[in-house]
């Protein structure tokens, strides 16, 4: 998938994975989607509701091998 | 629509109970709510600008998972409370979880508001000089003026 920015959040736990996309998504423009890697099992959750309730799009995530990647869309 | 509000009161000085609010409050900021942090009596030692003095005990904390079994005799002994704040800030790094001040300036950088309960700063004759400076000053007043109109309001 297509992204314009990404950051690694492997080794961090709750609540840094989140805390770190919504400063990362500040910088960004609407549309613009962001890729997160993370290894918090927590996260696929987190994310999800980070995105419910923010507005903005988590359009895929995908497991492998214990490496989650997420991508989200800016509102 | 409207700006979802938080407001939490924290109690607790240790190093465990230092984590639920500045957690929920960072978290709470970064989905876009209003967030208040009313700190009171052993809360207080959160605000101050050194968080190093924060420590956990394992006397009388038996839901502490410990390496070994360890007796209460032994909990008392001198250095065992630095002891154990040592290893739980190593356990804390290794699995990757924030310090407290780097939550606390999360908190700070996402426009959480903190207020000091003034009445137990003066019983604690703490000076204002010991904390943080971007903070508010306040009684339960002040704290029910903003929670009275929150969404969530938690005691920790």
């Amino acid at each position: 998938m297509n992204f314009d920015k990404e950051f690694d959040a492997s080794g961090l736990s709750c609540p840094l994975p989140i805390l770190k996309t919504k400063k990362a998504l500040a910088d960004m423009s609407s549309g613009q989607v962001l890729k997160v890697i993370a290894t918090d099992s927590g996260s696929v959750k987190d994310m999800q509701a980070f995105a419910d309730q923010t507005g903005n799009a988590l359009l895929a995530t995908e497991e492998v091998s214990g490496k989650f990647t997420f991508f989200m869309k800016k509102k | 629509m409207t700006t979802k509000k938080m407001a939490i009161i924290a109690t607790k000085g240790t190093l465990d109970m230092a984590y639920p609010p500045f957690i929920l409050a960072s978290t709470a900021a970064a989905l876009g709510y209003e967030v208040q942090v009313f700190f009171t009596f052993y809360g207080l030692q959160l605000l101050r600008k050194d968080l190093s003095t924060v420590m956990i005990s394992p006397l009388a904390n038996p839901a502490m998972p410990m390496p070994v079994p360890m007796p209460v005799m032994v909990q008392m002994l001198p250095g065992m409370e630095s002891m154990a704040t040592m290893m739980m800030k190593q356990k804390l790094k290794k699995h990757g979880v924030a310090s407290l001040q780097e939550l606390r300036d999360l908190c700070l950088e996402a426009e959480v508001k903190f207020v000091a309960c003034q009445m137990t700063v003066d019983l604690f004759e703490f000076e204002k000089s010991e904390f943080i400076d971007n903070i508010e000053y306040g009684g339960a007043a002040t704290f029910l003026g903003f929670a009275g109109d929150t969404d969530i309001c938690l005691f920790v």
